[in-house]
């Protein structure tokens, strides 16, 4: 946790601290608001948590490596979740994720170098009947193809 | 007066219907005698976007809409002539999806407004929790349950009522009562469906359960990939509060809930309810030991009682129709109706409810409509990573928790993933093993190294480096695995291994000693070649080979490197004339 020097603005997560800080087992709310305020969990706001809650940095770091949904590196413009469940394997979500790499070369838990898309492969994304299925930020795009992902991100690039 | 309703779950909206929803009202809005509204999801995912015109009793259901549909729409319900959407109505043999179920979990999805607490209180909707606090006693509800047989939806099948007793039997003044909606089967979206679609139907559900077991906070854990699911329910606690039908002193009586939605962060395993309460307590969700049991000592340690989401609501019907109502449906082992979330490679995919007893064959062949594109069916996943695989064999198995237990594969929470024979069951298994080796919470040895073992196994099996000697290793682990596993993740990891080397044995086979991949999926198992009789030598695969590994001259017979092609299949695809041949 040591090598991250970034300095955030503490201040964001004054309110959602004073809030939540001292109700006993808010630690995941508070590691959630404060990924939607900084869109990821930088060191130094997960060293401020652990201080302002009373636990140890490492009990802080424990909890939110063990889910998912954390993010520890800032992410792109744009999230892109590719469903991983079932339905969407059996439907082909390999050849997505290939046709993704090919489109912007990242494949998942990475950034494109630009800073606009981020790959990440999630559980399933509930959206069987659609599979495979990717989310884009807060869109979901259903009955994917190798070149209709393309399109997508080409039209996603050309607008950003 | 016409009523429109759109179609608006997750799914629907990732159709499209959202688009289709704002078309339709920028047409309509000066229109008087239309009211347009959205509704949840009604199951028929494969004609989304779907929209309901009510004119009167007599309803329009118009299907795959767009929305560039809108228009059309727009003027048959100003001028009544129905003609001008003709095209776009549901087709008879489509409609007997939905005829051939009987709803009870899913009776309102798809039919009210789930933003608007209103239309479930027309629909019958909180006359359950209210012929309860008006004349019936707690024990008097664990009796109902008692006899409805209701058994827990989420996959164990444990019977509702005695949890309840066993919870309402614990000593201490301070109770909780959870719904676990962390929904993470992949391949099962019925709860979501149910919160989206029905929200008040789950609060009367665990209203009714609150009281039986004397809580007065109920918490609902959704997991994080559902936000619409979230957004739904904060607004029906909102509106159900707001009418005294949850918080202080419910409807005068005395009885107070106070409801509080927690959500999850994205771990398969807060599924199972130790780990849940772990991680409601802001932990990490790893699974405590039992005993002692959330029912003597769960959420801070207090009496707390656990079910799904599709085992609430069933609830609020069996209290208002008996138990004996509920019971009179199914076998003598289960009873009731299931739902399934049927997907894969289905003609008609969806959500299907049925009363326990009926046949897979029933839900994939006459309700599922077979497989798409009429291809050979080869196995139904069901269960999900705990579940598995069953062939076409034993679909007459008849549904109910014993008889499907005995095939190997379980109820589950209902997800039924169909497959043909393009996929392989050897690498089936391993997406399942891949699936819960990086979800293991990493607690116990067994789990932890166990399904790490296994996954690195079958990785090699369809790699094309099998052993001689791994089915039999694969079994000795899986048992192993069973036995000293600490929860339910682990204890059922095995079931997908267990199931497809019971089933498919002969694949696992042809992977380890002849290095082929009979479903032709993975390809480091196989070869391309190109038949010379068939190929007219068009180029086109040559150009767009992205290795150069196709060489030839124009017009004559094309030949396929096998040391540079690295089997993305680009050329199969490409093919006009079939004359790529894998083996």
């Amino acid at each position: 946790m040591c090598c991250n020097h970034k300095k955030s603005d503490l201040a964001l997560l004054e309110d959602v601290l004073d809030k939540y800080a001292s109700v006993e087992g808010s630690l995941i709310t508070i590691l959630q608001k404060a990924q939607e305020i900084y869109g990821y969990l930088p060191t130094d706001v997960l060293y401020h948590i652990a201080e302002k809650t009373g636990k140890t940095p490492a009990r802080v770091m424990g909890v939110a490596t063990f889910y998912t949904q954390f993010r520890f590196k800032p992410v792109g413009k744009y999230l892109i979740l590719l469903c991983q469940g079932t339905a969407c394997h059996v439907n082909g979500s390999e050849r997505i994720a290939d046709a993704i790499y090919e489109a912007i070369g990242i494949r998942d838990g990475e950034t494109t170098e630009d800073g606009l898309f981020t790959l990440t492969h999630v559980a399933c994304l509930g959206c069987c009947s659609l599979s495979p299925v990717m989310m884009i930020n807060d869109d979901t795009y259903g009955s994917l193809t190798p070149s209709k992902v393309k399109e997508i991100l080409t039209s996603l690039k050309e607008e950003a | 007066m016409i009523r429109i309703a759109v179609g608006q779950g997750s799914c629907g909206i990732a159709a499209g219907a959202g688009k289709v929803y704002s078309a339709l009202k920028e047409l309509l809005t000066d229109v008087k005698e239309v009211s347009l509204g959205v509704t949840g999801c009604i199951g028929m995912c494969f004609l989304e976007p779907i929209v309901d015109i009510y004119e009167g009793e007599k309803l329009h259901r118009l299907v795959r809409v767009t929305a560039s549909d809108a228009e059309k729409i727009a003027e048959a319900v100003k001028t009544g002539d129905f003609s001008l959407v003709s095209t776009l109505e549901i087709e008879k043999e489509d409609a007997a999806f939905l005829e051939k179920q009987t709803r009870i979990a899913l009776r309102n999805c798809g039919i009210i407004d789930p933003t608007d607490i209103n239309s479930y209180i027309e629909k019958g909707g909180y006359s359950a929790i209210k012929s309860v606090l008006e004349g019936k006693t707690p024990e008097d509800v664990i009796e109902i349950i008692k006899t409805s047989g209701l058994a827990g939806r989420g996959g164990a099948g444990f019977p509702t009522w005695f949890k309840w007793n066993a919870a309402r039997n614990s000593g201490g003044e301070k109770k909780y009562l959870i719904c676990n909606a962390d929904e993470g089967d992949p391949g099962a979206f019925m709860d979501r469906a149910v919160i989206e679609s029905d929200p008040h139907t789950l609060l009367e559900g665990m209203l009714i359960g609150a009281y039986a077991i004397g809580a007065d906070e109920a918490v609902i854990y959704v997991r994080a990939e559902y936000p619409l699911a979230i957004v739904r329910l904060e607004e029906a606690i909102r509106q159900a509060t707001e009418k005294g039908y949850a918080g202080e002193n419910i409807l005068g009586s005395g009885f107070t809930c106070n409801f509080r939605i927690k959500a999850g962060a994205g771990a398969f395993v807060c599924g199972e309810e130790t780990a849940l309460i772990e991680s409601l307590e802001g932990e990490r969700g790893m699974p405590r030991l039992k005993p002692p049991f959330p029912a003597q000592a769960g959420y801070w340690l207090k009496p707390s009682n656990i079910n799904n989401v599709e085992t609430f609501a069933n609830v609020a019907w069996i209290i208002n129709n008996g138990g004996e109502a509920f019971a009179a449906m199914g076998t003598e082992d289960s009873k009731g109706t299931k739902v399934f979330a049927l997907t894969g490679k289905i003609k008609r995919g969806g959500l299907v409810e049925i009363p326990m007893g009926k046949t897979l064959r029933d839900v994939i062949f006459d309700i599922g409509g077979g497989i798409k594109n009429d291809a050979e069916f080869k196995a139904v996943q069901m269960g999900g990573p705990s579940g598995g695989c069953i062939p076409a064999e034993i679909l007459d198995t008849v549904i109910d928790y014993k008889k499907l237990g005995a095939t190997g594969a379980i109820m589950g929470s209902g997800g039924m993933v169909v497959m043909d024979t393009s996929t392989c069951m050897v690498g089936m298994a391993k997406f399942f093993l891949d699936f819960t080796a990086k979800e293991s919470c990493g607690k116990c040895v067994h789990c932890r190294i166990g399904t790490k073992r296994m996954q690195e196994i079958l990785t090699r099996i369809v790699g094309g480096e099998g052993r001689e000697g791994d089915i039999e290793l694969l079994e000795e682990l899986c048992l192993a695995i069973k036995d000293g596993a600490l929860c339910g993740l682990g204890q059922t990891a095995p079931n997908p291994v267990l199931t497809t080397i019971r089933y498919f044995r002969h694949e696992y086979e042809a992977h380890i000693n002849e290095k082929k991949c009979p479903a032709h999926e993975c390809t480091e198992l196989l070869t391309f070649e190109i038949d010379p009789e068939k190929c007219r030598g068009c180029t086109l695969c040559a150009k767009k080979c992205p290795v150069s590994a196709i060489t030839g001259e124009t017009k004559k017979a094309h030949v396929i490197d096998g040391e540079k092609c690295i089997k993305c299949g680009q050329c199969k695809t490409l093919c006009k004339f079939g004359a790529i041949k894998v083996n």
